[in-house]
């Protein structure tokens, strides 16, 4: 479903992304785990394409995401993505937020958009939050609305760049909450996280990253229990 | 010093025909002000920096060099050079609008760039192109941000369409100092002006306000 092959990320001289190979499967929950300025979040953002790539291939259903002939904003349709910072349109409500793009890229009509909308917010436990604006809701609310927004486009892939970093410790668990059953009902999942035991919990696999490449990748278990690496083990002991 | 009522009285028409000129000098450069702007605004924030290069130095030479000198190159320079004779409406409103212009393309840049830049990506990631999410996203927040500076802008306008007056272009200020080379007066002409300025840009003011509550509050 996802396929990175040597992919490679520089901002001016300073390098990224080093050589990233890996291969992600339909239904897959793939959590990426690592230090800060590690690559993690640029490596998801390569994903559709927010970073532009230095070198080295991404596929998205066998279609190449690096190749200029790509209509990229056909294939971001597919690919959804929650934010750190929930990246909410703050001058709609809940409701249009999360129609806008249904509405304007996939032109569904206005009655159709706002009946899925409202099922989604109901999804996610907002039911009630369907007219008012952004600025009104705590943050986990926000960061369910940014869910429910992108899933709204229904999205095969959906792509989590640390969705509770900027969260009160207390409002973590509602968004991990909704990710989880996401998980459960089979969509193929990229998660950067600091949450380790949601990786452990809800992971199928585990790729810890440093400096630019994936040091290791294995099943929670093995990562967390049995980490082969150094900088993995090093790493695991600060954090766990 | 008595304040002589009688000849403010008997000016009376020529500041209301000054007050005209002064008002359509102004919209005018509100209006041709604007869409230059808007035009050079973007031109400069075009990502190929050469071909920014034209815009960025447009607004610093209009920015850069006071309105006097812009107002005397138009009309004793560039005016006559294109229609072979000097016309003083013409030049003030090419000068007022071509500087305003400079100040408006900074407000527009300002207010679009002032947007976090995580509303682009989460419209980019839903799919939308860059011009979507301009439209839907981006200039609806940055509008609401531009409103204020922009009334500034018009207030600054309606005040500098003043230096008009010395082109001989007849608007209020012209008339102002007519009637104080006829009469020999200071008072009556200038407070009569001041006055007239201040009804204009406090009604502008108070329109701009009623604008800037409306899109806050819906």
């Amino acid at each position: 479903m996802i396929k990175v092959e040597k992919l490679k990320k520089s901002f001016g001289s300073l390098e990224v992304l080093k050589d990233i190979n890996i291969t992600i499967q339909p239904r897959e929950v793939c959590v990426v785990i690592g230090p800060s300025g590690s690559g993690k979040s640029t490596f998801l953002r390569c994903l559709n394409m927010l970073e532009t790539v230095t070198a080295g291939k991404v596929f998205i259903e066998d279609v190449d995401l690096t190749d200029k002939k790509t209509n990229i904003n056909k294939i971001r349709t597919e690919v959804g993505m929650v934010f750190q910072h929930f990246n909410l349109f703050p001058h709609l409500t809940v409701l249009e937020n999360i129609t806008l793009a249904p509405k304007k890229v996939r032109n569904r009509p206005n009655d159709f958009a706002k009946t899925k909308a409202l099922e989604l917010l109901q999804k996610v436990g907002l039911s009630d939050k369907a007219n008012v604006y952004p600025d009104s809701l705590s943050g986990g609310q926000k960061q369910r609305v940014a869910i429910a927004r992108a899933l709204a486009m229904e999205p095969k892939i959906m792509l989590f760049d640390e969705p509770t970093s900027a969260l009160d410790p207390e409002m973590v668990g509602e968004v991990l909450e909704v990710m989880k059953q996401l998980a459960k009902e089979g969509m193929t999942m990229v998660i950067v996280t600091h949450e380790m035991g949601f990786a452990r919990e809800v992971g199928n696999r585990v790729i810890f990253m440093d400096q630019g490449f994936i040091v290791e990748e294995n099943s929670p278990v093995q990562i967390f229990d049995f980490p082969k690496h150094e900088r993995t083990k090093s790493f695991l002991s600060k954090v766990l | 010093m008595g304040f002589d009522f009688g000849i403010v009285k008997e000016y009376i028409p020529f500041f209301l025909k000054g007050t005209g000129l002064t008002i359509g000098l102004s919209l005018a450069g509100i209006f041709l002000g604007t869409i230059i702007g808007l035009f050079i605004g973007l031109g400069k924030m075009q990502s190929n920096k050469w071909l920014a290069l034209p815009f960025v130095w447009y607004i610093n030479f209009f920015r850069g060099t006071p309105l006097f000198v812009q107002i005397l190159l138009i009309h004793f320079g560039v005016v006559p050079y294109f229609i072979g004779e000097t016309n003083a409406i013409a030049a003030a409103i090419i000068a007022l609008s071509l500087n305003a212009a400079a100040y408006i393309a900074e407000i527009f840049r300002a207010g679009i760039q002032s947007i976090d830049k995580g509303q682009m990506e989460a419209s980019r990631s839903l799919g939308m192109t860059h011009v979507q999410a301009m439209k839907h996203v981006i200039l609806p927040q940055a509008v609401k941000r531009m409103i204020p500076p922009l009334g500034n802008e018009f207030i600054v306008l309606i005040k500098e369409s003043s230096i008009a007056a010395i082109i001989a272009a007849p608007e209020l200020m012209y008339w102002s100092r007519a009637m104080q080379g006829q009469y020999y007066k200071v008072w009556e002409p200038y407070i009569s002006a001041a006055v007239i300025y201040l009804v204009l840009t406090l009604t502008l003011s108070f329109v701009l306000n009623r604008i800037e509550r409306r899109l806050t509050t819906g």
